[in-house]
């Protein structure tokens, strides 16, 4: 086999796997604050997809120039499920949380499927074709502006919890939930924009993933999944992590599945998770819990 | 008795008698005298991955009534019920349409879920006509329930190879050699089994440098192409479905290769919904599968009946065998006399239609349910529409060879 094809399938992978990344990053974002675990991840993202092919089938609007007027709609859809809906649960046993994302996701996955039935369907850009060649390699113009725009969204974030006065406020409730009481800090706000930063995140990447496929309602749970199998791989909790490990699934799926049978492209990711589980539980770049 | 043993053997009692009953009542409705419409419970994958020829097979079944009617059929109750591209959900919804007093069941497209059908439907005692699905164990397992008026793996395969030697001899070439993918699901790998065994008797100008199998709800199937043009090979084997036949094209274009032929031998490429996402890169593609003979005169009132319903839509493999499988079952019916389950299977073993619509003498059933004189067609997508390239016999149009790069396409 010829080498370039190395190069070009790991590239592809890294691309990909910076939008999975991105994903993951939303939701490891909301356990390490609110400590809940979003089981309807996936299915936000579809939401997201749905309404960036609606707008491109309406008005041909890109899906990246769409970017962040999706994630703004996913940021109040995350806000007021986190008020409305798991703000009681925050302090409930796990499985009832467990239970009552599952729920949510179950009435995403069905309400898409009244709305937009089972077709699948995608987006058709000017750019849904194209490829730029740079000598041997040969890269996926789609995939490389979401990976992108992947890095672009990830940076914000990491920025935003850095030096902003609120982000900073949210990292105090994940660091000492007890002494950001004490300090006068509304949690509940807190956790709210917690919650509907990691949706925006969701939506954001949403907007991405719809370049890279086509989207129907059961697309939710495979995603739910992957974002899950990222994060405990990356260190639940850890940003960096989130995105290290969506590169590192990415990569490992594509080289696997040239190396050895594509058909077995997610068995990697599932090996990678069990490596992890078994010789680093906390993940790649989580904190061992005392 | 204690108290204990009687709840115990009041609630067994009564629940025999529900049983019971509820048997009987099934048993009623299903051995109607003829008169009433007969019940078909069609069994499409109407959501999931499958559901765009599911839902695409659909337009077979909603056709159908009228053409029926004019050809002085029974009228026949169609009941729907949706597969979810779920081996495990078309079980359970064929055993519920037979509860629910389905006298037949149609269905169900793909070879896994098909299988599935045909034990709940022996076991019932419920005759079944498959509309599309290849794998050959389902009509070797002796029962006498199923049966199969569609090509087996092994038949596609055999006329896929003839018409392939034909369309090489018009044009005077043909490739060295090809890369096989596949779908892992129950069709591809048994088209893949098919394949070994049979190529080398085959005599074919090419041979296949690799065989590489993919997921068919696969997102992404940049590797897989990425690992197919490495080989090499000048040309593409495939065996797909619609959302992979797609992606795959896609691929093909941003990885810049543009092999000398697409060569698919099953659904995906020659689809609607292929034809219509794609536009002119859907161009060029041959399909080997089973179609129709146009010169039929009932292959001109079904085209002229979905022309009427769906305009923009092209006739294609889903339409006329969903619409056969209720020509069949309605054929049945009428030289039946009853819609008891026996007697309907017996009538559908001994049906004899020489005004059909797919390619061959007609529609008669062996020994084992199948009918074993369909004959298939290589077709090509040209401009949005489908013509038929080979066998000469049915053929409306000359093959373009090779394969128009994709990168000139506008």
């Amino acid at each position: 086999m010829p080498a370039e094809i190395y190069l070009n399938v790991a590239v592809s992978g890294l691309l990909t796997g910076l939008v999975y990344g991105l994903m993951a990053l939303g939701l490891s974002v909301i356990f390490g604050v609110v400590r809940i675990v979003n089981f309807a991840h996936g299915e936000m993202m579809t939401i997201a997809m749905y309404l960036a092919v609606a707008l491109f089938s309406a008005y041909r609007l890109d899906p990246l120039a769409m970017l962040v007027p999706i994630a703004a709609v996913l940021f109040a859809l995350g806000y007021v499920m986190q008020r409305g809906l798991i703000n009681p649960f925050i302090n409930r046993p796990e499985h009832s949380q467990f239970m009552l994302l599952v729920a949510a996701a179950l009435i995403m996955v069905n309400a898409l499927l009244i709305a937009f039935g089972p077709d699948a369907r995608g987006v058709q850009t000017s750019y849904a074709f194209a490829s730029y060649a740079l000598g041997p390699l040969i890269v996926d113009a789609t995939k490389a502006y979401a990976g992108l725009a992947a890095v672009t969204v990830a940076a914000g974030l990491f920025a935003f919890f850095r030096y902003t006065l609120i982000g900073k406020a949210i990292r105090a409730c994940a660091d000492n939930y007890a002494g950001a009481l004490v300090v006068g800090l509304d949690v509940k706000r807190l956790y709210a924009l917690t919650f509907a930063i990691g949706s925006a995140c969701v939506g954001a990447c949403g907007s991405m993933m719809v370049l890279l496929v086509d989207v129907t309602p059961p697309l939710g749970p495979t995603y739910t999944l992957l974002a899950f199998v990222i994060v405990i791989t990356g260190g639940l909790g850890s940003m960096a992590g989130a995105l290290l490990g969506g590169v590192l699934i990415g990569v490992t799926e594509a080289l696997g599945g040239l190396l050895f049978t594509p058909s077995a492209k997610s068995m990697f990711t599932f090996a990678i998770l069990v490596v992890v589980l078994l010789f680093r539980p906390q993940g790649l770049l989580g904190k061992r819990l005392t | 008795m204690t108290r204990r043993r009687f709840v115990g053997v009041g609630l067994g009692a009564g629940l025999a008698g529900s049983l019971a009953a509820q048997s009987f009542a099934i048993a009623r409705a299903q051995g109607a005298a003829v008169g009433a419409p007969l019940k078909v419970g069609v069994l499409l994958p109407r959501s999931g991955v499958q559901a765009g020829i599911g839902q695409d097979c659909q337009r077979g079944v909603d056709i159908a009534p009228g053409i029926l009617k004019d050809l002085g059929l029974p009228e026949l109750a169609i009941m729907n019920a949706d597969t979810e591209t779920n081996v495990e959900v078309a079980r359970a919804r064929a055993e519920r349409l037979i509860g629910e007093g389905a006298q037949l069941i149609v269905g169900a497209f793909d070879s896994g879920q098909s299988t599935a059908i045909a034990q709940v439907a022996e076991q019932k005692g419920i005759p079944y006509v498959i509309n599309i699905a290849a794998a050959p164990p389902i009509t070797e397992q002796g029962y006498k329930f199923v049966f199969r008026n569609f090509p087996t793996a092994s038949m596609i395969l055999a006329d896929a190879f003839a018409n392939q030697k034909e369309i090489f001899a018009a044009v005077g070439s043909a490739p060295k050699s090809v890369v096989f993918m596949h779908v892992n699901d129950t069709y591809g790998t048994s088209m893949q089994k098919g394949i070994d065994a049979v190529l080398s008797k085959a005599d074919m100008p090419y041979k296949i440098l690799d065989t590489i199998a993919y997921d068919p709800a696969a997102r992404d199937l940049s590797v897989e192409v990425a690992k197919a043009k490495a080989t090499g090979a000048e040309a593409l084997l495939l065996v797909s479905r619609l959302n992979d036949a797609m992606l795959l094209t896609r691929e093909l274009v941003k990885q810049r290769w543009t092999p000398m032929a697409v060569l698919s031998m099953g659904p995906g490429w020659y689809e609607d919904q292929y034809l219509k996402t794609l536009g002119r890169l859907a161009d060029g593609p041959i399909s080997f599968v089973p179609w129709y003979d146009p010169n039929k005169p009932l292959s001109k009132a079904l085209e002229a009946a979905l022309a009427k319903a769906h305009p923009d839509v092209n006739l294609n493999t889903n339409h006329i065998y969903t619409f056969e499988a209720l020509l069949i079952a309605a054929d049945a019916y009428k030289r039946a006399g009853s819609a008891d389950p026996k007697a309907l299977a017996d009538a559908i073993r001994a049906t004899d239609i020489g005004n059909n619509v797919s390619i061959g003498p007609g529609i008669r059933f062996d020994a084992k349910g199948q009918n074993a004189t369909l004959k298939n067609a290589a077709i090509q997508n040209r401009g949005g529409k489908l013509v038929t390239i080979a066998p000469k016999s049915a053929a409306n149009a000359k093959p373009e060879w090779p394969l128009g790069p994709y990168d000139k396409r506008g």
